[in-house]
C-alpha cells in the first residue's frame, strides 16, 4: 500500500465500517477575525425575543426561572410580557419561587398567556388571587430538594429556561455576580438554576453585563446554554435582603433565639465537625449569635454551614468558626460576595443542596437546621405556607428537605402573633411531616418530639424546661379564644407535593 | 342616653381603635369591624363589643372598629374607654 | 420561699402589645405604668387597659405592680379604685416625699377594700424620688403594714439635688445607702433605679455588681434584654450555694432531733444566718443552679 489512492480506499473501507464520512479538506475554512471582535459574532447572542423564537417554543410548553432576585427579579415580569406581547398561550410557567413583585402574571393568567404554575411558594397579591380562584388548574407546589428530583427525573420537563445572570460571556458562561467594572447586579449562588441550566432542553441566559470570554470561574457552563440575552437590568440587588448585619432587636426573637440556642448547645450534636444550617427569621439569625459564644467558650468548630447564606454566617467563617460554606441560595449582598471571593465558600445546586434521592445531597450530612413556621400542630407537622386565614403567604422552601435529612430539627416560632395561633390541634396545609419535626421553641415553652425521648431528657439535664406541646395549644387557645373555621371553598387551588414526588396534601380555595 | 362621637384606642399590633357615633333612638347598635384576623375571630370580637356597649348601657349607636389582632381583653378596654368619652359618665367614681 | 424582687420591669400601661406577654421574659415583678409614659390625655384609657389586662392576662407566678399617679392629680384615686379591684398585688406610689402620703394612699387602698371585701389584700411600694424624701426614707419606709419595698428613681432625685449624672453614680451614692439602710431596718426590700442606656450592657452589667455589694434586692428595668444580666449578677457563687446547703441541712438535722439549737462543725448558727442560707437557696433555684429535687 504505497499507493495514495491505496490508502484512500482503505481510510474509505474503515470509514464505512465505522458508519463514518471521510474527511475533505476542501469543506473547511479558517477564520482569521481577531478573537476578541469574533466574540461580539457569537451564535448565540440574540434579542430576547429571537432567542424565543429560536427556541422553538410552543404553545402549552413549560418555561422556567429562578428567584434568586427574590423581591428584586426582574426576569419573570420581562419574559412573560414579552412572551404575551408575542401572542403566546397556555404556557406552564415552572418558577423556583415567585413573590410579590410578580403581580404582573395576574394579568397574563387572566388573559390565558399562563394557564399552569408551578413553584415553592406565592406571596402578595398573586398569592391572593389564586387562593381566591383565579386559575382553573391548581398550583403545584414543591420543595427546593423536591423540584431538584423532579427535574432532573423528567417529572419537571422544562421546555426552555429563562435564567437571569449578573454576568455571562457571549457564550454562555454565567455567574450570579460579576467581576468586571460594569456590574450592574449580584445575587450570587445560582443553586435553583443549576438544575434548569442542565435538564432544560433549551436555555436562555438573561444578563445585564455581558464581559468577554472567558468568564471564569463560571456557575453555569457555557456547554448548558443555547442563548444569551444582554438585557439593561435583571435584578434589583438590594432587593435580596437588608445588606448589611442586623441583630434583631425584638425582644421576643432574642429570647426565642436564647432559647434555640440553649437546645442546641445541650443537644447532644454540639460536637466539633458539626453542621448546620438555619432560616431567615430574626430568632433563627439571632440564635447564630448566641451559639458563637459558646462556640468561642468551647473551642467547638463547626465542618459547614447549608442553605441561605446570610452575611451571619460569612462572619462566622471568617472568624474561623465555620469551616465551609455551601450556599444555595445568597440571601444578602455580603453572602453574595463571599460566594465570590472565598475559595470555601461553595455554591450548590438544588438537587446537590436536597434532593431525596441524590445520596450525596448536602442536607444528608447536616446535624442542626433551625427552622420557622407559619403554624405547627399537637402531632409536630408543620405549615409554612398557607396563613391562618387560608390564603396563600409564604414559601415550602428547604423546609421539609432539612428537617428529614438532619440529624435534628428545631422549629422556631412564636406561640402567639398578635390573635394568631402557632401551635393548633391540625396545621391548615401539611407541609413538613411531623415525623421530621424534632424540636418546637416558643416563648411559653418547648416542646419536644416524643419520638425523641434522649432529646427530652438531655434538655431536661441541661435544666430547660420542656413541656408537652398540647400544653401549648391550650395555652394559645386560653389567651385568644377557639377561632372560627377557615371559609375554605371546594375548589382546589393548590397541591403539595412531598419531596419524593408523592402527593402531600391540598390548599383549597378561600370564600371571603 | 346622650351620645357624642368618641373613640379610643390606635392602630398599633395588638390594639384596635374603636369610634362610637350617635344612633338614632331605637336603632340599636350597629358594628361595623375591619380587623387583620376578621376571618376566624370577627364574630368574636363583635359580640365583645356588642357585650361591653350594652354592659354600660349604651344602646343607639354605630361603632367603627378597626382591628389589628388585639385580645378580648383590650378590645373590653377599648370599647369601654371610647363608650365612656362618648356618654361623659366614667366608671369609676369621680 | 420569700418572694425574690431581683427585676422589677416596667411597661407602659398604654401598650396592649407589650402588656399581653411581657411576662413570658421571666422578670419577678411587672410595673404596668399610668404615670410618666402615659399622657394626660390618655390617662382614662390606660388605666381601662390596665385594669383589664389584670383581669384578664394569665401573669403566672409573677409579682404584678402598677404605677399610679399621684392622689395629688385628678387620676391617683381613679387609679387605686380600677387597679385594687382588678387585684393587682403591689401599688407602686410616684415621687413618694412624706409618710403622710403613704398613709393617705393606704386609706383610699382600704376604701376600696372594704367595698369588694378584699381587706388587706394589695401592698403598697414607694418610689423616692426627691432629697425630702431619701431625708424620709425610714418614714417612708415604716409607714404603713402594707409596705413591702422602697425604690430610687434617680432622675428626679438628681434634678431635685442639682446633680449631674454620672456613669459612675457618685451623685447617687448617698440615696442608695440611704434607701437599703431605711428598707433594712424597715424589713422590707430595697430596688434601685433604672438603667436606660440598652446599647451599653457593660455598664449596666456594672451598675448592677455596684448596686447587689449595696445590698439592694433588685434593679428597676425597661427592658427584657437586662433581664438576663441581672439575674446573672444576683445568682449566688457556689462556694455560697455549698454553705447555705450545709446550714439549711443542719438544720433539718436538728428539727429531727428537736433541739432548738442548730450547729454546723461545732459552731452555733444564729438566726440571721439561717436567712441568708435560704435566700441564698431561693436564689439559687431562682437561677436555675439548683432545682428543688436537688435540696430534697
Amino acid at each position: 500500500m504505497n499507493t495514495l489512492k491505496e490508502r484512500a480506499d482503505l481510510v474509505a473501507e474503515e470509514a464505512k465500517k465505522l458508519n463514518k464520512g471521510v474527511y475533505n479538506d476542501a469543506d473547511s475554512s479558517k477564520i482569521i477575525t481577531a478573537r476578541r471582535e469574533l466574540q461580539a459574532e457569537s451564535c448565540k447572542l440574540a434579542t430576547l425575543e429571537d432567542a424565543i423564537k429560536k427556541s422553538g417554543l410552543k404553545d402549552g410548553m413549560t418555561i422556567s426561572f429562578h428567584h434568586h432576585f427574590r423581591g428584586g427579579d426582574k426576569v419573570v415580569n420581562l419574559v412573560v410580557d414579552k412572551l404575551a406581547e408575542m401572542g403566546y398561550k397556555d404556557l406552564h410557567l415552572a418558577a423556583s419561587s415567585l413573590s410579590d413583585v410578580h403581580k404582573p402574571l395576574i394579568e397574563h393568567i387572566r388573559n390565558g398567556v399562563i394557564t399552569r404554575i408551578s413553584t415553592s411558594g406565592l406571596r402578595g397579591e398573586l398569592a391572593n388571587e389564586i387562593s381566591h380562584g383565579l386559575m382553573a388548574e391548581p398550583v403545584i407546589f414543591r420543595s427546593h430538594g423536591g423540584r431538584g428530583s423532579a427535574i432532573a427525573s423528567g417529572d419537571l420537563h422544562i421546555d426552555v429556561a429563562f435564567l437571569g445572570a449578573s454576568s455571562c460571556d457571549p457564550l454562555g458562561n454565567a455567574c450570579g455576580y460579576s467581576r468586571s467594572e460594569n456590574a450592574k447586579s449580584i445575587c450570587g449562588s445560582l443553586g435553583y438554576a443549576l438544575p434548569d441550566a442542565r435538564y432544560a432542553d433549551k436555555v436562555v441566559i438573561v444578563t445585564d453585563d455581558l464581559v468577554p470570554y472567558p468568564n471564569t470561574p463560571n456557575s453555569i457552563s457555557e456547554h448548558d446554554v443555547d442563548y444569551v440575552v444582554e438585557v439593561e437590568s435583571v435584578g434589583d440587588s438590594s432587593k435580596i435582603s437588608s445588606g448589611a448585619i442586623r441583630d434583631s432587636k425584638n425582644p421576643r426573637d432574642i429570647l426565642l433565639a436564647q432559647q434555640a440556642a440553649k437546645v442546641i448547645i445541650n443537644s447532644g450534636y454540639f460536637k466539633d465537625g458539626f453542621s448546620i444550617q438555619t432560616g431567615t427569621g430574626g430568632a433563627s439569625l439571632a440564635a447564630v449569635k448566641y451559639i458563637r459564644n459558646s462556640m468561642i467558650e468551647q473551642g467547638i468548630k463547626a465542618s459547614f454551614a447549608l442553605g441561605g447564606i446570610t452575611a451571619h454566617m460569612v462572619k462566622l467563617h471568617e472568624e474561623g468558626l465555620i469551616e465551609r460554606l455551601i450556599d444555595v441560595q445568597s440571601f444578602d449582598k455580603v453572602a453574595a460576595m463571599s460566594l465570590r471571593d472565598d475559595m470555601m465558600h461553595k455554591e450548590v445546586a438544588a438537587y446537590e443542596y436536597a434532593a431525596a434521592d441524590e445520596p450525596g445531597s448536602a442536607v444528608h450530612y447536616l446535624d442542626i437546621v433551625i427552622l420557622s413556621a407559619l403554624e405547627a400542630d399537637v402531632n409536630f407537622n408543620v405549615n409554612v405556607l398557607v396563613g391562618s386565614d387560608g390564603i396563600i403567604r409564604g414559601a415550602i422552601g428547604g423546609h421539609p428537605d432539612t428537617a428529614a435529612d438532619s440529624a435534628l430539627s428545631i422549629i422556631v416560632c412564636p406561640l402567639l402573633r398578635g390573635r394568631i395561633p402557632c401551635v393548633v390541634d391540625e396545621v391548615t396545609t401539611h407541609i413538613t411531616p411531623g415525623s421530621t419535626v424534632d424540636v418546637i421553641v416558643t416563648e411559653y415553652g418547648i416542646a419536644v418530639n416524643p419520638r425523641r425521648p434522649e432529646l427530652v431528657e438531655r434538655l431536661r439535664n441541661a435544666g430547660l424546661e420542656v413541656v408537652d406541646i398540647h400544653s401549648l395549644k391550650d395555652k394559645a387557645l386560653s389567651i385568644i379564644g377557639e377561632p372560627e373555621p377557615i371559609p375554605f371553598g371546594d375548589k382546589v387551588v393548590g397541591v403539595v407535593m412531598n419531596r419524593d414526588g408523592s402527593v402531600m396534601d391540598v390548599i383549597r380555595n378561600v370564600n371571603d | 342616653m346622650n351620645l357624642k362621637t368618641a373613640h379610643a384606642g390606635t392602630l398599633e399590633s395588638g390594639d384596635i381603635l374603636v369610634e362610637i357615633t350617635p344612633g338614632t333612638a331605637g336603632s340599636g347598635l350597629s358594628i361595623n369591624l375591619d380587623s387583620t384576623v376578621a376571618s376566624r375571630f370577627g364574630k368574636q370580637i363583635k359580640q365583645v363589643i356588642d357585650e361591653t356597649l350594652t354592659g354600660l348601657g349604651v344602646t343607639d349607636a354605630v361603632v367603627d372598629a378597626t382591628d389589628k389582632g388585639a385580645l378580648d381583653c383590650t378590645i373590653r378596654a377599648r370599647v369601654t374607654a371610647a363608650a365612656v368619652r362618648a356618654t361623659g359618665k366614667d366608671v369609676w367614681k369621680d | 420561699m420569700e418572694r425574690l424582687r431581683r427585676t422589677m420591669m416596667f411597661v407602659p400601661g398604654n401598650n396592649p402589645g407589650m402588656m399581653a406577654d411581657a411576662h413570658i421574659y421571666g422578670p419577678d415583678s411587672i410595673m404596668l405604668d399610668l404615670e410618666d409614659s402615659v399622657t394626660m390625655a390618655e390617662k382614662d384609657t390606660a388605666r381601662l387597659l390596665v385594669y383589664n389586662a389584670l383581669k384578664s392576662v394569665n401573669y403566672g407566678d409573677t409579682e404584678m405592680v402598677v404605677r399610679i399617679n399621684p392622689l395629688n392629680t385628678p387620676y391617683g384615686k381613679k387609679d387605686i379604685e380600677a387597679v385594687v379591684k382588678a387585684g393587682v398585688h403591689v401599688i407602686r406610689m410616684p415621687k413618694t416625699e412624706t409618710a403622710e402620703e403613704v398613709v393617705e394612699v393606704e386609706r383610699e387602698i382600704e376604701r376600696v377594700e372594704k367595698e369588694i371585701g378584699c381587706l388587706g389584700r394589695t401592698k403598697i411600694m414607694a418610689a423616692i424620688e426627691s432629697t425630702l424624701g431619701v431625708v424620709n426614707a425610714y418614714a417612708i419606709a415604716t409607714a404603713s403594714s402594707r409596705m413591702m419595698g422602697i425604690a430610687l428613681g434617680a432622675e428626679d432625685y438628681c434634678a431635685n439635688l442639682k446633680a449631674q449624672r454620672t456613669p459612675g453614680g457618685d451623685e447617687l451614692r448617698l440615696a442608695r445607702e440611704t434607701i437599703v439602710v431605711a428598707a433594712r431596718a424597715a424589713g422590707i426590700d430595697a430596688l434601685d433605679t433604672v438603667y436606660s442606656n440598652l446599647n451599653d450592657m457593660e455598664t449596666f452589667r456594672q451598675e448592677v455588681e455596684y448596686i447587689h455589694r449595696l445590698g439592694f434586692d433588685g434593679k428597676s428595668i425597661i427592658n427584657p434584654r437586662q433581664i438576663e444580666v441581672v439575674n446573672e449578677v444576683f445568682a449566688p457563687t457556689e462556694k455560697a450555694i455549698e454553705k447555705a446547703r450545709t446550714i439549711i441541712a443542719a438544720i433539718k438535722e436538728a428539727e429531727k432531733k428537736g433541739s432548738g439549737v442548730i450547729a454546723v462543725n461545732g459552731k452555733m448558727v444564729d438566726r440571721p444566718v439561717v436567712i441568708r442560707a435560704q435566700r441564698t437557696i431561693d436564689l439559687a433555684i431562682a437561677s436555675g443552679i439548683l432545682t428543688p429535687e436537688e435540696l430534697a
